[in-house]
């Protein structure tokens, strides 16, 4: 299997696998007094530790969640002020986008969600026009997860500060694959996740801003400063630990990885005629690209792909395995039809020119395929 | 060989993909997501439910095969749901069956299908496409087991889908099928079947659903009440909406008569439902439009077959005129009970179905209908 689709999620390093192979005996529950306990306590603050390297932060200010879903909840319902709007950019992942509808529900005050530019990039001037003083909470993410534009965080983040109102940024994506300085980019909140970096699944985290006054969604035990109750999920928590470390460390691959994911780009665009890239003129994820196939359906294309062993995705992976147009890609202003021609590749530091070479040589014949199916159904349904 | 094998989570589409992949042909499982129930309030229809694509997927994994699911509910929601309300408001009784094999099955996904690399689409009906080694046509034919027989929803496709269809269980019985599933230990092998409008809530009348769905759909209903007349105009009653009647329908009708009253026929343009006793009820001829040879030969002049007017109903003997414009005069050797405008007129000759149309309201009323509906 050739495995382009790192935004849905990651092989897992070597190096990870055995750290929580050994953290798997971390038995002691982490609140324990005795040893075994404070083994456990050891393994995960040495993590925190690791991961709040990741994101330029301090150790306290990294809370431990199941993932990047309930980092964003916890930091949507857990950072938002009690009245106001709500302010989103239109391309957020539903782990933001559906915590932000309900919360717009609530108040009454609605929220408001920004379009991108067809270049894909967001223009930080018109997050800041959404979002007068008294706004209640603005979530813009680092990177997007189906075009991979990076957006100006730190740009929001400052004249959002000078207004006061609290700023969450998603950056599942960025994190491992761009530098990531939470307090240098002066945001509230920042949400990432394991798996998107070689990690385990069911472990991410939410940086909070030391002094932000976020309130606590999970009761409980008062594990993590009682923001987010549970025993700890240790071996979980070691192995994002060891991620977060080789992905800061490997950061400087990224021009490899964004050297091949040219060199898989240029090579659709000279060889396959009606293609371009969907938001690729703003600056974006060295990993991602998501290219719309004119003329044909992508979910075909990613079936046929899937078939001849090569993994890639249309719109964001959903868990009933139903696909439909994506919302992001629609938000960038292209039609459904065109939106329907959409496949995302998504490399990591895993992928090679071969493989790379491999799928350029069966592209053309497989696009070749469902164009001329499509083409067929046309003839056909005329009466 | 790479088929594609249309997965709805039931025995007979699960026995399909079993005895392809038996055959040792590489089998792709599709299922397709065709209705998006969660829009209903809480009532749920009888197909595309999570339960069905589970069982479907269930049973990929019992074969060891790729199983996806295809989103194919705006293609169904334009080729099969509002047709179906249009037709109904325009006073006849549809058969989506029809059109979600000719138009979604083997057009839509065909295509994915052929995208995807394969080279036929395999589906759980009984019936059989066989390839006529003397004229190298493929030919439609009945399943072998007349209880299930499906070939009545399936005499519109074009000779180009008949060539790509494969119908692996049609020469099995329905107990055969279970007896395949059982042996393979398929999960489905118990699982009971459904013979209703798949889109339509359990529980729910065609009437209800029209109603409900007409305004989503862009359709106007008729303004209410309607009159129940008989032929001769008398007004016995009125009704909540013509599209909730189908010829030959004794139910519901409230209207007090000595003799027992059908619906003899509907008038949408009035939103009028006429009513008549049984003798009313029976008509020697019909027209019929659309006319369609899944075979490719289109016969020009007169010819006898056994015809069937509605699913499951005995065939009759009939001589079929057909015209240059699709359209065909049938004439029946013997008088015919309730003959639905809407539903489906298929030809047989023996087990071979030679082809088939759309009982017309009357051909002007019909012509008028499709200007509007198209």
């Amino acid at each position: 299997m050739i495995y382009l689709d790192n935004n849905a999620s990651t092989p897992l390093d070597p190096d990870v696998r055995a750290a929580i192979t050994v953290a798997l005996d971390l038995y002691g529950n982490p609140s324990s007094v005795h040893s075994d306990g404070r083994r456990a306590r050891r393994a995960i603050e040495e993590a925190r530790d690791d991961v709040a390297r990741l994101v330029g932060a301090r150790a306290e200010e990294i809370f431990f969640t199941s993932g990047g879903t309930e980092a964003n909840a916890l930091a949507i319902f857990g950072g938002s002020r009690e009245t106001g709007r709500v302010v989103t950019s239109a391309v957020e992942h539903p782990s933001v986008r559906e915590p932000v509808s309900r919360l717009a529900g609530e108040s009454g005050a609605g929220a408001v969600a920004v379009d991108p530019e067809p270049s894909g990039a967001i223009d930080p001037e018109r997050i800041l026009e959404a979002s007068p003083s008294g706004t209640r909470l603005a979530s813009v993410m680092a990177a997007n997860n189906e075009f991979g534009a990076v957006f100006p965080v730190s740009e929001i983040a400052r004249t959002l500060r000078a207004r006061n109102v609290p700023f969450h940024c998603d950056a599942v994506q960025a994190a491992g694959r761009i530098p990531v300085d939470a307090p240098g980019w002066d945001v509230d909140l920042l949400s990432i996740s394991a798996h998107k970096l070689h990690g385990p699944k069911g472990v991410g985290a939410l940086y909070v801003r030391r002094g932000f006054p976020l309130r606590a969604h999970t009761p409980g035990g008062g594990q993590e400063k009682k923001i987010r109750g549970g025993t700890e999920n240790t071996a979980g928590i070691v192995g994002f630990g060891v991620a977060a470390r080789l992905a800061r460390e490997r950061l400087p691959e990224a021009g490899r990885i964004a050297a091949l994911r040219d060199r898989l780009e240029s090579g659709i665009l000279a060889t396959i005629r009606q293609t371009r890239v969907a938001g690729g003129v703003a600056p974006r994820l060295p990993n991602t690209t998501t290219i719309l196939f004119g003329g044909l359906s992508g979910e075909a294309l990613l079936i046929r792909l899937d078939l001849e062993g090569v993994a890639v995705s249309v719109g964001s992976a959903c868990s009933s395995g139903t696909l439909a147009p994506s919302p992001a890609i629609l938000a960038l202003g292209y039609s459904r039809d065109e939106a329907r021609g959409a496949v995302r590749f998504s490399l990591s530091r895993w992928n090679t020119p071969d493989e790379i070479d491999r799928v350029l040589a069966m592209l053309p014949g497989a696009v070749a395929a469902a164009r001329d199916a499509r083409s067929t159904t046309a003839l056909a349904r005329t009466p | 060989m790479r088929v594609a094998v249309a997965m709805s989570g039931g025995v007979d589409s699960s026995v399909a993909a079993l005895l392809l992949k038996e055959q040792g042909l590489e089998v792709v499982g599709l299922s397709m997501q065709l209705w998006d129930h969660s829009s209903e309030s809480g009532r749920t229809g009888r197909c595309c439910t999570l339960d069905d694509l589970s069982d479907a997927r269930r049973v990929a994994w019992a074969l060891d095969i790729p199983h996806y699911v295809v989103n194919l509910e705006e293609e169904f929601r334009r080729d099969v749901v509002r047709p179906f309300v249009a037709s109904y408001l325009g006073g006849e009784t549809p058969i989506p069956c029809s059109a979600c094999n000719s138009r979604v099955k083997f057009t839509t996904l065909w295509d994915r299908a052929r995208a995807m690399g394969c080279a036929a689409v395999a589906t759980g009906h009984y019936a059989r496409a066989e390839s006529d080694e003397a004229t190298g046509r493929f030919v439609l034919k009945k399943g072998l087991d007349p209880a299930k027989d499906q070939s009545y929803f399936l005499y519109d496709l074009a000779p180009d889908q008949l060539a790509a269809a494969r119908f692996p269980v049609g020469a099995l019985t329905k107990a055969e099928v279970r007896a395949h599933a059982r042996r393979a230990g398929l999960p489905t092998a118990d699982k009971e079947e459904s013979q209703e409008i798949c889109f339509v809530p359990a529980g729910t009348r065609a009437g209800e659903f029209v109603e409900a769905a007409a305004p989503g759909l862009g359709l106007s209903l008729p303004a209410l009440p309607g009159v129940v007349e008989n032929a001769r105009g008398e007004r016995l009653g009125t009704h909540a909406g013509h599209f909730r009647f189908t010829v030959g329908q004794r139910r519901g009708l409230r209207v007090s008569a000595a003799d027992r009253l059908y619906v003899i026929s509907i008038d949408p343009e009035a939103n009028r439902v006429v009513v008549g006793g049984a003798l009313e009820l029976e008509t020697s001829e019909t027209e019929v439009s659309s006319l369609r040879f899944p075979s490719g030969e289109s016969p020009r002049s007169p010819f006898r077959a056994e015809v069937r007017v509605r699913h499951r109903a005995p065939e009759v003997p009939a001589t079929v005129h057909p015209r240059v414009d699709g359209t065909a005069r049938v004439v029946f050797d013997r008088p015919v009970r309730a003959v639905a405008p809407g539903q489906s007129c298929v030809f047989y000759r023996g087990d071979v179905v030679i082809g088939g149309g759309l009982i017309a309201r009357t051909p002007e009323a019909r012509a008028s209908f499709e200007a509007g509906g198209a």
